[in-house]
């Protein structure tokens, strides 16, 4: 019994099992939606988002389609580690929308028409990520802006800039920005052999390992430096380290240029795979900022958390791809992964009520044993 | 049964998870007597006020008013039988006229949903003169003295015609000379005939005013016991478990150099276009500790702040030891000899969400002892240097430095804080309100460390509302009326009665800073 309760209590298995809940409940709810759409293909519908590449029955086209996963959801990670990095420091960073356009804006440019290698793209998407995070920054700390507002001004802001920067290197016949791969080679990640591993697709490059290492750095700053020990504290009670002579206006504006700094990478590890371009004429902000949101939620505010939540997220995405679209409209695999992504926001309020539920058993059990005693000693007494 | 009660709690046990808030506690209130209600912070008043408001429901117990069982779902049923209750912290619109506060919720309306305030103000009037409740129908809340809001609150209730009347700590915010008046109120309203519960841990007052009173300690029924049989002594024994030693011991003051030197200080206020502080001037030596009384909000908040740099000073000059440190960064006065104990420990004092070892290096995490020169902190250092402060300062938590310092009890939250704050070695303590709602065992533990710190040399500036503790501890007294010292009292040689006069603007005088 008190080891059963122990377990519950420690955090990690909590948040598993949140995660978990909100994952089954979200699929459910969204097969009952298919239901009211059309009930007869909701069954196979809803096993085919879930499928993703296991929908291939061989092993390198699985492999392969898994490895379509992996590249999306580098991007997925950064982005919500940029969401959780601001979160613990007490901010909403809503503009890692806008961070991440000014990333793919600078990436791209910098491939095309300046002909730069990929280390250089890579950095300057970083810089123009951080760059956008450093405006929020300022105004939160000195003009008292909402970084909520400032965001949301600067995802447009980001959005249109790019849109015109990047028409000066796009494709004539269409609104699309050039191919990199053939335009600039150089600019593409190295894959380091990693697409040998996923049946040959080229797109798997080392974005997949930086992410991965961009999470675990992340979570050593956050927990094991002086540095993450003054932002945590800053987010968790702005008064006691001003009390204690932090500096908080600082730390807010490093909070958000490293924020942004990491949505502008995220960026970068997407377009210079090569594997998507830039369309000139899009009118709303990419998805990807917006989901890192969900994925940062799912993934309980945990940089390793979030690996595990991006990938999922990025899973049932693309598994929305392969539902039978003679039966549901095109847009129905992002209404059912919106539901899920919904859903996941539920994974703090199901902790909170796990961990009322817990004790107040933990006080019925003490109760009882108290009673039991009691009656114990009083048959002692007869 | 003989004697008519207007309320009785009987067997009343409430159970939160982790702590039996109430067990079996019995309460009940005769017609017409003023019953008080004495126990810690933390003995379970607050939990029972709430069940009989229906804010909570216990598990076993019953509430009977005039003998008959109730049933108390929600504060609206407390009110339809004539229970009122003045709070600690008055719950009035600050921007509506008294009158406006007192038939707030109730509003007398002819047909149209017009207000009928005449005759809401003719019953207010004859409610005033009848009791003796002093006020002024249209002036505004937040221009009237803390008193005449209490005096609202009060009307409030009678204008409901409530019968029970709880008042919970109602002097806290008082002036001596106002806690005498609200006494003599209290004892008009309980000869018409209102019964009234005082939630007080005060025994001097509990002893002045009450017929009867009850204690609680932990949660559980003490006693009830008859005022005139019994004696302060006995009813803090009773209230604590153990004799209690109320006054503090100390030798005479061995008094050194300068260390604090304030001159023509003022601060903005940031609720009122007024400053805050208005060209305060003192000084603290090496081994003495000096009080700031008077009442809560008269500016000694933002002194402090003033003081410890978290408001800028608009004008005038701090020194610490001899240095201008007026426009030095928090960070720089923490690292020269400065150290604070806030006025509000979960607002300034402590990150709840950390642990007891990362709140125990809140003011010397950068150092190379805890940080190393990549910027890591160093996890064993930490560790060690926690187990040292809670051993030293006998900090009590369930799982040592790695508790959640939001799990722990206020005094022994405190008790982090001040251990923090100590073993920095200081040369000027600034402690504001440092026994603020921690039980008596707690606060005897701190005034001793304060002395402690006197008698090791360093200077100590206390801020303080407490009068028991104001008259207690400190060497050398200074009373702030609306931002201005406004006296300087040596404590072997005035009383309360005086002190209040000051404090509550009634007299002043010069202040000559002896050297």
């Amino acid at each position: 019994m008190k080891t059963k309760s122990s377990l519950l209590r420690n955090n990690a298995v909590q948040s598993l099992i949140c995660s978990l809940a909100c994952v089954i409940l979200g699929v459910f709810i969204g097969y009952i939606v298919l239901l009211f759409i059309n009930p007869n293909g909701a069954g196979k519908a809803i096993s085919a988002v879930i499928k993703n590449f296991f929908f291939y029955p061989a092993g390198p086209a699985r492999s392969k389609y898994f490895g379509g996963t992996l590249v999306k959801a580098a991007p997925l990670v950064m982005c919500s580690l940029s969401i959780l990095f601001a979160y613990k420091v007490g901010l909403f960073n809503i503009g890692v929308a806008g961070q991440y356009v000014a990333g793919a804006g600078i990436s791209i440019y910098a491939a095309l028409a300046w002909q730069c290698p990929w280390i250089v793209c890579l950095l300057l998407a970083i810089a123009a990520g951080a760059l956008f995070g450093a405006v929020s920054g300022v105004l939160k700390a000195y003009c008292n802006v909402n970084e909520v507002i400032s965001g949301i001004m600067l995802n447009w802001i980001g959005l249109y800039t790019v849109n015109i920067i990047l028409s000066n290197v796009k494709e004539s016949a269409s609104p699309y920005t050039n191919n990199i791969s053939s335009f600039n080679s150089e600019a593409i990640l190295p894959t380091m052999g990693l697409d040998k591993l996923f049946g040959n697709n080229q797109y798997v490059t080392i974005a997949v390992p930086l992410a991965i290492i961009a999470a675990i750095v992340v979570k050593i700053v956050l927990e094991k430096t002086k540095f993450g020990y003054e932002l945590r504290a800053t987010g968790n009670n702005k008064n006691a380290a001003k009390y204690c002579g932090m500096k908080e206006k600082r730390n807010i504006i490093v909070t958000l240029i490293i924020g942004g700094g990491l949505a502008g990478m995220g960026a970068a590890l997407l377009y210079l795979t090569g594997m998507e371009q830039w369309s000139c004429s899009q009118s709303s902000v990419p998805g990807m900022g917006f989901n890192g949101i969900a994925a940062a939620f799912l993934g309980c505010l945990d940089p390793l958390g979030s690996l595990l939540s991006s990938f999922f997220i990025q899973h049932i995405t693309n598994g929305g791809g392969y539902v039978d679209k003679t039966m549901y409209c095109s847009q129905i695999s992002d209404l059912i992964s919106s539901i899920i992504i919904y859903l996941c926001g539920f994974v703090l309020f199901l902790r909170q009520s796990i961990n009322s539920r817990l004790s107040r058993a933990e006080e019925r059990t003490a109760e009882r044993e108290k009673e039991l005693a009691a009656e114990a000693a009083q048959g002692g007494d007869k | 049964m003989d004697e008519q009660f207007a309320i009785e709690m009987l067997n009343i046990t409430k159970i939160f998870p982790g702590i039996i808030a109430n067990d079996n506690i019995t309460l009940q209130l005769k017609k017409g007597e003023i019953h008080a209600l004495l126990g810690e912070n933390g003995a379970g008043k607050s939990t029972l006020m709430s069940v009989l408001f229906g804010l909570y429901q216990p598990e076993r117990g019953v509430i009977k008013k005039d003998g008959v069982e109730v049933k108390i779902n929600d504060p609206n049923d407390a009110n339809d039988l004539g229970i009122g209750m003045v709070h600690q912290h008055f719950k009035l619109v600050e921007c509506f006229s008294v009158l406006d506060n007192i038939i707030l919720g109730v509003e007398p309306a002819s047909k149209l949903g017009l207000l009928k305030k005449d005759e809401a103000r003719r019953r207010i009037v004859d409610l005033s003169e009848k009791y003796g409740l002093h006020v002024e129908p249209d002036a505004i809340i937040e221009d009237i003295t803390v008193g005449m809001q209490q005096r609202t609150e009060i009307l409030k209730m009678l204008y409901r015609e409530n019968e029970i009347l709880i008042f919970d700590e109602p002097t806290a915010v008082l002036t001596p000379q106002e806690i005498d008046e609200l006494m003599r109120i209290m004892k008009s309203l309980a000869a018409e005939g209102k019964s009234i519960l005082f939630i007080s841990h005060k025994l001097n007052e509990i002893m002045a005013v009450a017929d009867r009173c009850t204690v609680l300690r932990k949660g559980k029924y003490i006693g009830t016991v008859e005022t005139k049989n019994t004696t302060v002594e006995e009813l803090s024994a009773m209230m604590v478990g153990r004799n209690v030693n109320f006054h503090v011991e100390k030798k005479p003051a061995n008094k050194g150099d300068v260390v604090l030197e304030v001159e023509g200080l003022t601060v903005a206020s940031k609720v009122h276009s007024n400053d805050a502080v208005k060209d305060v001037s003192f000084k603290v030596r090496a081994g003495e500790i000096v009080c700031i009384a008077g009442i809560d909000g008269n500016g000694q908040t933002e002194l402090v702040y003033g003081i410890t740099g978290l408001e800028p000073a608009k004008k005038g000059s701090v020194k610490l030891n001899g240095k201008d440190i007026t426009k030095a960064s928090i960070r720089k006065r923490n690292t020269s000899g400065m150290s604070h104990i806030p006025e509000d420990r979960h607002k300034h004092g402590l990150v709840l969400d950390y642990s007891l070892e990362y709140n125990l290096i809140l003011q010397t995490y950068f150092n190379s002892q805890f940080t190393d020169k990549a910027g890591f902190l160093k996890r064993k250092p930490i560790r060690e240097y926690a187990d040292k402060l809670i051993e030293m300062y006998d900090i009590r938590s369930g799982q040592g430095p790695i508790t959640a310092t939001r799990s722990m009890s206020g005094g022994n939250q405190q008790k982090a804080i001040i251990a923090r704050e100590i073993d920095k070695n200081p040369d000027l303590l600034v402690a504001v309100q440092p026994t603020r709602g921690l039980d008596v065992g707690a606060i005897e533990y701190i005034h001793k460390q304060l002395v402690a710190q006197r008698d090791a040399g360093k200077a100590c500036l206390l801020i303080s509302l407490e009068l028991d503790e104001v008259m207690d501890l400190p060497d050398r007294i200074l009373v702030m009326y609306e931002g201005e010292i406004v006296g300087e009292f040596n404590p072997k040689e005035t009383d309360e009665k005086e002190l209040g006069l000051y404090m509550a603007g009634a007299k002043r005088r010069a202040v000559q800073d002896e050297n």
